[in-house]
């Protein structure tokens, strides 16, 4: 599994509700979410990225509400992988159950910028940055079969129905 | 070693489990509420589910209650047909309050289970020796189709609290000085225990806003041990059945001590939950709404503190006072205690129970460049409406001696 793509950074303590501002969630209208991705930061960010681009952040990335709109709005508009110095308890459990990449790599931050071009090697365990290759930890086995059949809806459903 | 989290998960898989390992665990209950159900039931639509399964599933109608949109009606009316059509085993309809405090005013709740529910602020529920894990929609459609759910078992931090409690000083104050020392990450993935001479001299509706908060730095959950005092608690709701838990002494992964005899009034400051400062550093801060409520400090023991403190005042003209009871169980009793009278002549607006502003969507939405002090959790930018506004987080104390003088005010000059 390796993804390359451009890079837009961000800092520590990225809430869900920066993410995905709570006055959009009573919809199922999912273009909306994507509109207004990021909203809290910068209200324009939809009309910046293109599909592929990989958020990178420092600690803590979705913290905060348990809204799962945080992880479609960032899979629907076509953002590739997260990488963070750490990620919410939550947010993390929802990317994996959705099928959205999320990768955990301390000091990120220090080894990229806005713009710069990354790529992520899930399974040889790197991240690489045009300034450092760094290490990542790999995926437990329980993670990697959710991760394999594109989140727990199909891994439920091949239990169940085999 | 083990920790009381590892003993509640090793009981309910049957075999000693350990910090770090993965497993799928039963659970005992489920809920969530008319936000998270939209996705819940999409999901299980999604996975060809029929019907939920055996595992006690409730849904509250707290969110945006009264609805205040089109669309945020329609969607509730979409989660009350599929809570019926999936066989979800109780429904609490609009104006019953919020999920994490009917809850266990219900006796749902009971020490040793595993409950997980589709919000963010579940671990509230550790206060009573449960483990209570916030959750996706996700994780709650699995887990009412398959009665599991897949966990890391979380390590556990321990704090403890000890000193005298000065005047002024309550719940919130505590943990926000918490937070702001061990900042929004500092306890990220773990476990907080609580313990110490405070804790134990706490209530349990206290102990339940030091739960609730911990996940504002980051826990994955958190847990107090029974006590006398729980145990009256539960009682008084029915819930008889308990399973008691303790932490091995040296189960911790840390350890942290806060001495709190010379603590002041605790402020969080915009933008960040763990920008918190004492009391005199904010005072005298204009604000143009004040919210009392929410399942951080929406319950009687914080009620009954905001009366002390409007009884003998008024509302600072053309600033907006909202205060909104956890439950209709704590309205009600605050209407007996004649709380609400109090609040009403004092110019403040009462409101549904339910989660009010603290949502930033359906009611006290914030406008652009307004300044809020509010007793509920989180002060993201735009989280209760306009990302212009600012956020501070304080104690029911505070924010009401805010109301009186419409600026950031130590709630110490109106307690005698």
């Amino acid at each position: 599994m390796i993804v390359k793509g451009r890079v837009w950074k961000f800092g520590d303590n990225i809430s869900t509700d920066i993410i995905i501002p709570g006055k959009y969630l009573r919809t199922l209208n999912y273009s909306l979410w994507v509109k207004h991705l990021m909203e809290g930061l910068d209200p324009a960010f939809s009309s910046k990225i293109r599909k592929g681009d990989i958020i990178v952040a420092g600690k803590n990335f979705g913290c905060g509400s348990s809204r799962e709109q945080a992880v479609l709005a960032i899979k629907l508009a076509g953002i590739s992988a997260v990488v963070a110095e750490s990620f919410g308890w939550i947010f993390f459990r929802n990317a994996i159950n959705n099928g959205l990449l999320v990768v955990e790599c301390p000091n990120i931050v220090k080894y990229v910028e806005t713009g710069d071009i990354m790529e992520i090697n899930v399974i040889e365990g790197y991240v690489k940055t045009p300034r450092k290759i760094l290490s990542i930890k790999p995926y437990p086995k329980f993670i990697m079969d959710i991760i394999s059949l594109g989140g727990l809806t199909e891994y439920y459903r091949r239990k169940k129905h085999g | 070693m083990s920790s009381a989290i590892e003993k509640i998960i090793s009981d309910h898989i049957g075999r000693k489990v350990h910090a770090g390992e993965f497993v799928e665990t039963p659970i005992d209950l489920i809920y969530f509420h008319d936000g998270t159900g939209i996705l819940v039931f999409k999901h299980l639509e999604e996975m060809l589910v029929k019907k939920v399964g055996d595992v006690e599933s409730i849904v509250f109608f707290d969110h945006s209650v009264p609805p205040h949109s089109i669309e945020a009606s329609t969607l509730q009316k979409y989660v009350l047909e599929s809570s019926r059509k999936f066989g979800i085993s109780k429904i609490y309809f609009m104006g019953e309050g919020i999920g994490h405090q009917v809850i266990h005013e219900e006796g749902h709740v009971k020490p040793g289970q595993i409950i997980i529910g589709a919000d963010s602020h579940t671990p509230t529920l550790g206060a009573l020796g449960v483990l209570a894990l916030g959750v996706g929609a996700l994780d709650a459609a699995y887990g009412l189709a398959a009665g599991k759910l897949w966990l890391k078992v979380p390590e556990t931090l321990l704090i403890t609290v000890e000193g005298r409690i000065p005047k002024g000083v309550y719940a919130k104050d505590i943990i926000l000085h918490i937070i702001g020392s061990l900042r929004a990450y500092g306890a990220l993935g773990k476990v907080v225990e609580f313990s110490g001479s405070v804790t134990e001299r706490l209530n349990v509706d206290s102990r339940f806003t030091l739960c609730n908060m911990s996940v504002e730095m980051g826990a994955a959950s958190c847990f107090q041990k029974i006590d006398e005092k729980t145990i009256n608690y539960l009682k008084n709701f029915g819930v008889c059945d308990l399973r008691k838990h303790f932490s091995d002494k040296d189960s911790y992964v840390e350890e942290y001590f806060f001495d709190i005899s010379s603590l002041e009034p605790q402020v969080s400051c915009p933008h960040s939950v763990d920008n918190v400062k004492s009391i005199s550093e904010v005072e005298g801060t204009p604000v143009d709404q004040i919210f009392i409520g929410s399942c951080t400090n929406g319950r009687l023991e914080d009620l009954v503190e905001v009366a002390k403190i409007l009884k003998n005042g008024k509302v600072k003209p053309y600033v907006k006072l909202i205060i909104v009871p956890a439950s209709k169980r704590i309205l009600m009793k605050a209407m007996s205690l004649g709380l609400i009278e109090i609040f009403l002549k004092a110019g403040a607006m009462v409101g549904v129970p339910g989660c009010g502003p603290c949502l930033g969507m359906h009611t006290g939405v914030l406008g652009d460049d307004e300044v809020a002090i509010s007793t509920s959790s989180r002060n993201f930018i735009g989280r209760m409406g306009s990302r212009k506004a600012k956020i501070y987080l304080a104690s029911p104390a505070t924010a009401a001696a805010s109301a009186l003088t419409g600026e950031i005010t130590d709630p110490r000059r109106f307690l005698k």
